[in-house]
């Protein structure tokens, strides 16, 4: 447990270092910041940010029935944690495509109508950096929680011995509170049409 | 533990208990590992050293002679990337911390083996990919990466020398990781934290900059790799990025980083100063305390490397003032080795040499660190050979030395065999001139004005640089020799009793070499760490 706590600990301060650049340059350039954040689609983070809850509802409860041992329980709600987890990638996938054809994309894909044109690009590498390191703790994560589920339903965990499962929804909602923080950060910066 | 007279059949012990070379890569016995570390940091040293014969070479002459201009900041890139990253920031901590910390704190390995065997798999692959840079042509960014040179104007091999250095990163935060569930939570009965050796404590602190610190090199690496690749703009000003956020976030780390270098080496100083003076160490909880002083201090610190680069004049008095304040707690260790070794019954025992020669020569690089903390004087000594020389006074003459005096320390332990002594000290001194030789002149180029980094220099500079070349090749010839004897010692060295040193401490108490599991049974401490008024005074093996 202790080195789980740990090794979120060093995952804080690797996220930690791009909430940082991010802040910084929300400083500088607020107004291109705002303008980016007005092309995020704000319903489907919002929807995002529900499913994400609810999977680590399923997955503390999860937990819970590990400690009780309560084998079915343990897979059936780790299966719909991992649903959850899917349910967020794919509509990861489906915001990530949008913004690809709309060619928000940093690098020599980039076009924007407007101004601030570079700084926009920077919010861009930002989003994409962000949510993409998160993305892929996503997938580490519902690759746990399969793991969870398996050895679950199984009937490996009980009372006596349900530590992994702890650590696992120790991870997941390390991973559920990144995006808490990228959520607001990345799609509500700000909703007034700010111009010039 | 079975005490046989029998000179016959040699005890069951950690090397003889399996052979064949599956079950070292395979093993998850942390003195295994440790050796495993060994062999990988020593051919590391080995290739950075190659790469400084190849610099102190070039730098006999004023003229860039014997390489291009590209290749110097080749040679001097690779030289700082692996002799940071893949030997002195693993040294102390993988090397005697993974063979010493759980016997020193009465446990039977580390509380995670296996991450402990993957650590080194990591060190290992990063080591491959460094390989794998150098071989491709290398990179010329200098250590620190800086952008937007190294994301936008060069077309050397940034990406892989940074994925080599991230993958080594996550050794070391495992390595930490380790360390701190370890100390937390598998210590012996009575082993309570104010009986812990120093160490310990060192190791301890290490690990929490390890776990902390790292991190931030980690992303500040891939945001370089996805710049580069991507085209992204954060570093770049021309796209309205900001070079000096790159400064910032690097340093977050390497700042810390020096740290993690220098803390395990004053662990093993506090050991070989209270065993060859016979004297507990003075002012115990003060050490201790340092230690994490300089742990939490070491990040507040960063931005001193940034006086020049276009900060604030404001931040930069901040972090002077604070540069300042970290040089206190290191100053308090050094007064309290001195005053373990007043009235003590001391040893010149190699060891012991080494121990004196860190604690002379880091005091030098320690000062001279706080030259550079001062603005006025950076700005005139800042990216000369003054920086070199100070912080090779730390790294070499600090850490170097606490790494042999600690290998020598504790090589009875690791081999169960006695290095020769008289070899011993002979290589001790030859290192110490060979290394004062080679940096005190860089002392005086750099304040003369030598600029770093640069493969031509001024005709007057060169009898300086002469005799730092000079006192290279010694050096070199020093640090041959221990791994010339320490082999030998392996098959013709006497055998080491279990403590020849007549030290205090757990790790003396079992077998040289230990078992697999370390202990028969759970010891139980009652003592504070350093008893030497309760041991007997026993003659040191000479």
């Amino acid at each position: 447990m202790m080195g789980m706590w740990i090794f979120l600990i060093t995952e804080i301060m690797f996220f930690g270092g791009m909430f940082f650049g991010y802040m910084i340059y929300r400083y500088f350039y607020y107004n291109a910041w705002a303008a980016g954040s007005q092309h995020m689609d704000f319903w489907w983070g919002t929807i995002n940010t529900v499913v994400l809850l609810c999977s680590s509802l399923s997955m503390a409860m999860a937990v819970r029935s590990a400690q009780l041992g309560q084998r079915k329980s343990i897979a059936v709600l780790s299966l719909i944690t991992i649903l959850f987890g899917l349910a967020f990638l794919g509509i990861k996938a489906i915001e990530y495509h949008g913004h690809w054809i709309a060619h928000e994309f940093p690098g020599s894909r980039f076009q924007w109508e407007g101004p601030y044109s570079n700084e926009v690009q920077l919010f861009f590498s930002f989003y994409w950096a962000m949510t993409g390191f998160h993305a892929l703790h996503m997938v580490i994560g519902v690759g746990l929680v399969s793991y969870i589920a398996w050895h679950g339903w199984k009937g490996r965990y009980g009372p006596h011995y349900y530590n992994p499962v702890e650590n696992v929804g120790l991870y997941w909602h390390f991973v559920d509170i990144v995006w808490i923080y990228l959520y607001p950060l990345l799609y509500l910066i700000s909703h007034q049409r700010v111009l010039g | 533990m079975a005490t046989t007279a029998v000179a016959a059949p040699e005890r069951e012990n950690y090397l003889n208990k399996q052979y064949g070379i599956s079950s070292w890569l395979l093993t998850t016995d942390h003195k295994r590992i440790a050796l495993l570390y060994l062999v990988t940091i020593t051919l590391f040293f080995f290739i950075g050293g190659f790469f400084a014969l190849l610099i102190r070479l070039e730098l006999l002459t004023p003229e860039g002679d014997l390489v291009l201009a590209d290749t110097y900041n080749r040679l001097f890139t690779m030289h700082g990337q692996v002799m940071v990253f893949f030997f002195l920031i693993p040294a102390v901590p993988a090397v005697l911390g993974n063979f010493l910390i759980p016997i020193m704190i009465g446990a039977k390995d580390l509380a995670f083996p296996r991450i402990n065997l993957l650590s080194w798999y990591l060190l290992v692959i990063g080591g491959v990919l460094m390989v794998y840079t150098i071989l491709a042509g290398g990179v010329d960014t200098g250590w620190t990466f800086y952008t937007p040179l190294s994301t936008h104007f060069l077309d050397s091999h940034v990406i892989t020398a940074a994925l080599a250095i991230f993958v080594a990163g996550f050794s070391s935060i495992l390595t930490g990781l380790n360390f701190i569930v370890t100390i937390h939570k598998m210590r012996a009965p009575g082993m309570t934290w104010s009986r812990l050796p120093l160490f310990v404590w060192a190791n301890y602190a290490t690990a929490i900059i390890q776990v902390l610190g790292t991190p931030v090199l980690a992303i500040t690496l891939m945001l370089v790799a996805l710049e580069r690749i991507f085209n992204l703009g954060i570093f770049n000003p021309q796209l309205g990025g900001d070079p000096l956020l790159f400064q910032h976030l690097f340093w977050f780390y390497s700042h810390p980083a020096v740290y993690i270098m220098i803390l395990p080496g004053m662990g093993v100083v506090s050991e070989v100063v209270a065993c060859f003076s016979r004297k507990r160490v003075f002012g115990y909880r003060a050490m201790a305390l340092a230690v994490i002083a300089i742990a939490v201090l070491g990040f507040l610190v960063w931005a001193h490397h940034m006086f020049v680069a276009g900060m604030s004049l404001y931040a930069g008095l901040a972090f002077s003032l604070l540069s300042y304040f970290v040089a206190i707690p290191s100053a308090v260790k050094v007064f309290n080795w001195t005053a373990t070794m007043y009235k003590g019954s001391i040893s010149y025992t190699t060891p012991m040499l080494y121990a004196f020669g860190f604690i002379g020569l880091f005091t030098m690089g320690g000062l001279t660190g706080l030259f550079l903390a001062c603005l006025g004087i950076d700005v005139h000594v800042t990216d000369t050979y003054f920086v070199i020389a100070h912080f090779h006074y730390i790294m070499v003459g600090g850490m170097v030395m606490a790494y042999l005096g600690g290998m020598h320390f504790w090589w009875p332990k690791i081999s169960g065999r006695m290095y020769p002594e008289s070899w011993g000290k002979l290589a001790a001194l030859i290192i110490f001139i060979g290394f004062n030789l080679t940096f005190f002149p860089q002392f005086v180029l750099g304040y003369l004005g030598m600029p770093r980094r640069y493969w031509q220099y001024s005709p007057e500079f060169q009898v300086l640089n002469v005799l730092s070349t000079a006192g290279a090749t010694i050096l070199a010839v020093g640090y041959l020799l221990p791994m010339a004897y320490f082999l030998w010692s392996m098959r013709y060295g006497k055998p080491a009793p279990a403590n020849p040193w007549a030290a205090a401490g757990l790790e003396w108490t079992v077998s040289s070499p230990p078992t697999t599991f370390n202990f028969d049974e759970t010891p139980v401490v009652t003592t504070e760490a350093y008893n030497y008024d309760e041991l007997p005074e026993v003659p040191v093996e000479r």
